[in-house]
């Protein structure tokens, strides 16, 4: 009850949890299943035209915009979404697959794409060309600027990338990337008309939908777009209205004031759970969690003690108590059910006894860390207690520091030993390369490795799938063995939904394709 | 002509309090500013979120200006200030005065409603009370009030929202969607200005009752019952007076309490306020905009005050007034 005390609390959570797994997209490829959106695959009948649905998300306050290069937060990308189309996005299993973009092939050296556009028109009525594209390239990628999407778009060489057609454009890349097409899928990288550069009075896109209204921090109303060349969506009107607390937005839900929420804890979602009052969705693998180690420093330098935290770890118990159950555990691999995880690898369990060897051989002993936390996320101080607990048995003191919500990404990136990580869902080669390669920006668990940096451009520059996929394979066993992320769960994101909304596509972590795509979704 | 030396007397009394109130404020905007300084991180940081790359950081922080050194962003500031202006959200671009416009709709929407049940019920109880001191009526009124008082809003917010709206569902929960136009619905009103009036009402009428079964028991009271003024008019017009006073600070605090942000009940019931403005600005380490509205809050707080001084003095003119 408490709760409610603390709303700006929570509220950071939802937001950190938003640019958790709005962090999502960087550089990645691969061509996973369909979007699933087909209604007879979905059990729910046939499509009815027409209504207006109201989805509640945590939002940004009044500092809201609709620029879709800046979106940060799940409401950001959901009025993104709706308005605007990337060139690619991200299947169930993290694979791009082609939006604005029909087709993209290399060449022989994998540095040079040609990506050739749909035919597609913007709300307007102008047709969507090649010298949008580049603008809305260059302008994320503005020195000046800090959009989220520009480290996404570092691999190519826009000044060299050019249009050879109206729908065709030579993207020149840097160095071979044979996920390019994830770059196309990065969070934010929409495509916005040329010299595009007011977008909250009367923004134009290409999406399913059209603008009608935004006041910031409370309600975005779109309307739909019958020339969206993916066919047009069954909802007249969508509204995005934000509702900050958790227990407000299932208050509405309940109480018919809106038709979707966005984001519920465990609990609610078993108090509703077949109850027959709301449908409760379940999107699996969105949000991976785990303890962060500092490879470089004392005590995790030693991957005897690294492999001794992995075996302390009761994951089922950090699933069922930090998680309240929802959610599947982690095997210290990024990217469960997503393209290339390595499934093979048996899933580790905890072992006290050889944790307590591997800590003596170590001579480790009476070892104690600390391990920061802090409430930016949901689970994350219950999941330090939790793993305090365990640590115990393996004689191990863990002292649980709790720190400060705003800062804590920036906190934990360089200082520390050991805390509390969440991660939304990207591809895993994403995952690699912004977080565990010599020169990544948000390397947390200090993972420099000369050797494991020259297998990223192994793969990088691998054109052959198959072979790629050995090479990922390679650099997740030695993750497994010896890395810096013990990955103990998954969470599911959890959406709550009127019963006569029907269409929400369920196999889609958030922030891909079909999570929070309202085109597909009509009201019964 | 008698009165001149007691009015220029409440003049300079006023002048004084106002320039009180000025110094006051003045503090106010610069301990919240160090204060928000001190919080660890900056808008940069808080902005970078869980992508604290640190070129990224810094990126930000020089588009947002955050690279110079503090007193110089107070100091342009504050120069912005002396004529009118405001200042830009750090967060967003827009100017400062469009967040607290905004926001100050729906708060001051919810506060005079509150305000404008308060008094009639605040009073009415108060007094219901004391006329029938010790006996049924004041005893069920007192534990009424001092129960309802013991619970937090958020507690009855959420037993109002669970029984009244979503069990009989005669009121909407929130008011999600609304917007500005809350007045537009006022159904989805009634609950949080239901919380807000909650434990208001119970301090209010038992200060009154408490002031009146004083002032009833007072010798002027007595004498005037003697002198066989009938008891109603002792009651309102000379007991009453002087019950007030004490009611009438009271109040004042109330309606700074919510004028300047009820974090919970705008949570609660998706009001887009002050408090949520504030909870955002806090968050988002967006110093233009918690400094205007520190100087919002501060400036309320004093006007508030001073009128609640001279409502009192007006009411027990005898009583000195504090400056």
């Amino acid at each position: 009850m408490h709760d409610e005390r603390f709303s700006g609390l929570r509220r950071r959570g939802f937001l950190a949890a938003g640019t958790g797994a709005a962090a999502l997209a960087l550089v990645g490829c691969g061509n996973g299943n369909g979007t699933g959106d087909d209604p007879a695959d979905s059990g729910d009948g046939k499509p009815a035209k027409g209504g207006r649905l109201r989805a509640a998300f945590a939002g940004g306050g009044a500092s809201e915009t609709l620029d879709p290069h800046l979106a940060n937060l799940f409401a950001d990308a959901a009025r993104a979404k709706a308005l605007y189309d990337k060139l690619a996005d991200f299947g169930a299993d993290l694979s791009a697959q082609p939006r604005l973009a029909a087709s993209w092939e290399p060449d022989k050296t994998l540095a040079r794409w040609k990506v050739t556009l749909r035919q597609a028109t913007f709300h307007d009525g102008r047709p969507v060309t090649a010298r949008d594209v580049l603008y809305s390239y260059r302008r994320i990628a503005d020195p000046k600027q800090a959009y989220r999407a520009k480290a996404s778009l570092e691999p190519i060489d826009l000044d060299a990338s050019r249009a050879t057609g109206d729908r065709v454009i030579e993207f020149v890349l840097k160095r071979p990337t044979a996920e390019f097409p994830n770059v196309l899928a990065a969070f934010g990288a929409y495509v916005v008309p040329e010299n595009a550069t007011d977008f909250d009075r009367k923004p134009i896109g290409s999406g399913p939908f059209r603008f009608v209204s935004f006041a910031p921090g409370r309600s975005a109303v779109f309307r739909r777009n019958d020339a969206y060349w993916d066919g047009a969506p069954h909802l007249d009107e969508l509204e995005l209205v934000v509702v900050n607390e958790e227990s407000a937005r299932v208050n509405a839900l309940l109480g018919g004031q809106i038709e979707y929420a966005h984001e519920l804890a465990p609990t609610t979602a078993r108090a509703h759970e077949g109850k027959g009052q709301i449908e409760i969705v379940r999107l699996r693998g969105s949000a991976m969690q785990a303890f962060c180690m500092k490879t470089d420093r004392a005590p995790f330098d030693d991957k005897r003690v690294r492999e001794a935290f992995f075996l302390i770890a009761d994951r089922q118990e950090l699933v069922d108590g930090a998680l309240s159950g929802a959610g599947v555990v982690g095997n210290d691999l990024f990217g469960k059910g997503y393209e290339y995880y390595a499934d093979g690898l048996p899933q580790r369990a905890q072992d006290l006894d050889r944790a307590r060897a591997l800590l003596k051989q170590a001579g480790a002993e009476k070892l104690k860390v600390t391990l920061d936390t802090s409430a930016v996320a949901a689970g994350f101080t219950e999941a330090a207690g939790i793993f305090r607990d365990q640590a115990a048995k393996a004689g191990v003191t863990v002292d649980v520091k709790v720190g400060s919500k705003d800062s804590y990404w920036k906190d934990i990136l360089d200082s520390g030993t050991l805390c509390c990580y969440r991660s939304g869902a990207m591809p895993i080669e994403a995952h690699i390369s912004q977080r565990l390669l010599t020169d990544s920006t948000t390397n947390a668990t200090k993972w420099q490795h000369k050797d494991f940096d020259a297998l990223y451009q192994q793969a990088q520059a691998t054109r052959d799938k198959a072979g790629r996929a050995a090479v990922y394979e390679r650099m997740q066993r030695r993750l497994y063995a010896e890395g810096g992320f013990l990955i103990w769960g998954f969470a599911d994101w959890i959406i709550g939904t009127a019963r006569a909304v029907k269409g929400v596509e369920t196999e889609a972590p958030a922030n891909t394709l079909d999570w929070a795509r309202f085109d597909k979704v009509w009201l019964a | 002509m008698t009165k001149s030396p007691r009015t220029s007397g409440l003049r300079s009394f006023v002048a004084r309090r106002l320039l009180l109130g000025a110094a006051q404020t003045v503090a106010v905007v610069l301990l919240v500013f160090a204060l928000t300084e001190a919080l660890p991180g900056d808008a940069a940081v808080a902005l970078a979120g869980d992508q604290p790359d640190p070129a990224r950081i810094a990126a930000i922080r020089e588009a947002m200006d955050l690279d110079r050194p503090a007193y110089e962003r107070l100091a342009d500031w504050a120069a912005g200030l002396t004529h009118g202006d405001l200042g830009t959200s750090l967060a967003s671009g827009r100017p400062v005065s469009q967040y607290l416009g905004d926001g100050f709709g729906p708060t001051l929407l919810l506060a005079s409603l509150t305000l404008a049940l308060l008094v009639p019920l605040g009073l009415g109880l108060g007094v219901l009370a004391a006329r029938h001191e010790g006996r049924l009526v004041d005893r069920l009124v007192s534990s009424v009030t001092l129960a309802v008082y013991a619970v937090p809003e958020f507690a009855l917010g959420v037993l109002l929202v669970t029984v009244v709206a979503l069990k009989l569902a005669w009121l909407p929960p929130t008011a999600v969607g609304y917007g500005t136009d809350l007045l537009g619905h006022p159904a989805a009103l009634v609950l949080p200005v239901l919380v807000l009036l909650s434990r208001p009402v119970c301090s209010l009428s038992r200060l009154v009752r408490a002031g009146m079964v004083d002032a009833l028991a007072a010798p002027y009271a007595v004498h005037a019952r003697r002198c066989g003024l009938p008891g109603a008019r002792v009651r309102y017009a000379h007991a009453l007076p002087n019950a007030l006073a004490p009611a009438v600070q009271q109040l004042a605090r109330t309606a700074d309490w919510l004028l300047c942000g009820v974090i919970v009940v705008e949570a609660l019931f998706v009001i887009p306020g002050l408090g949520t403005v504030l909870l955002n600005a806090v968050a988002e380490r967006d110093v233009p905009v918690v400094q205007g509205l520190a100087v919002v809050f501060g400036v309320l707080t004093v006007l508030l005050n001073l009128g609640a001084d001279l409502v009192a003095h007006r009411l027990t003119p005898r009583a000195e007034v504090a400056a």
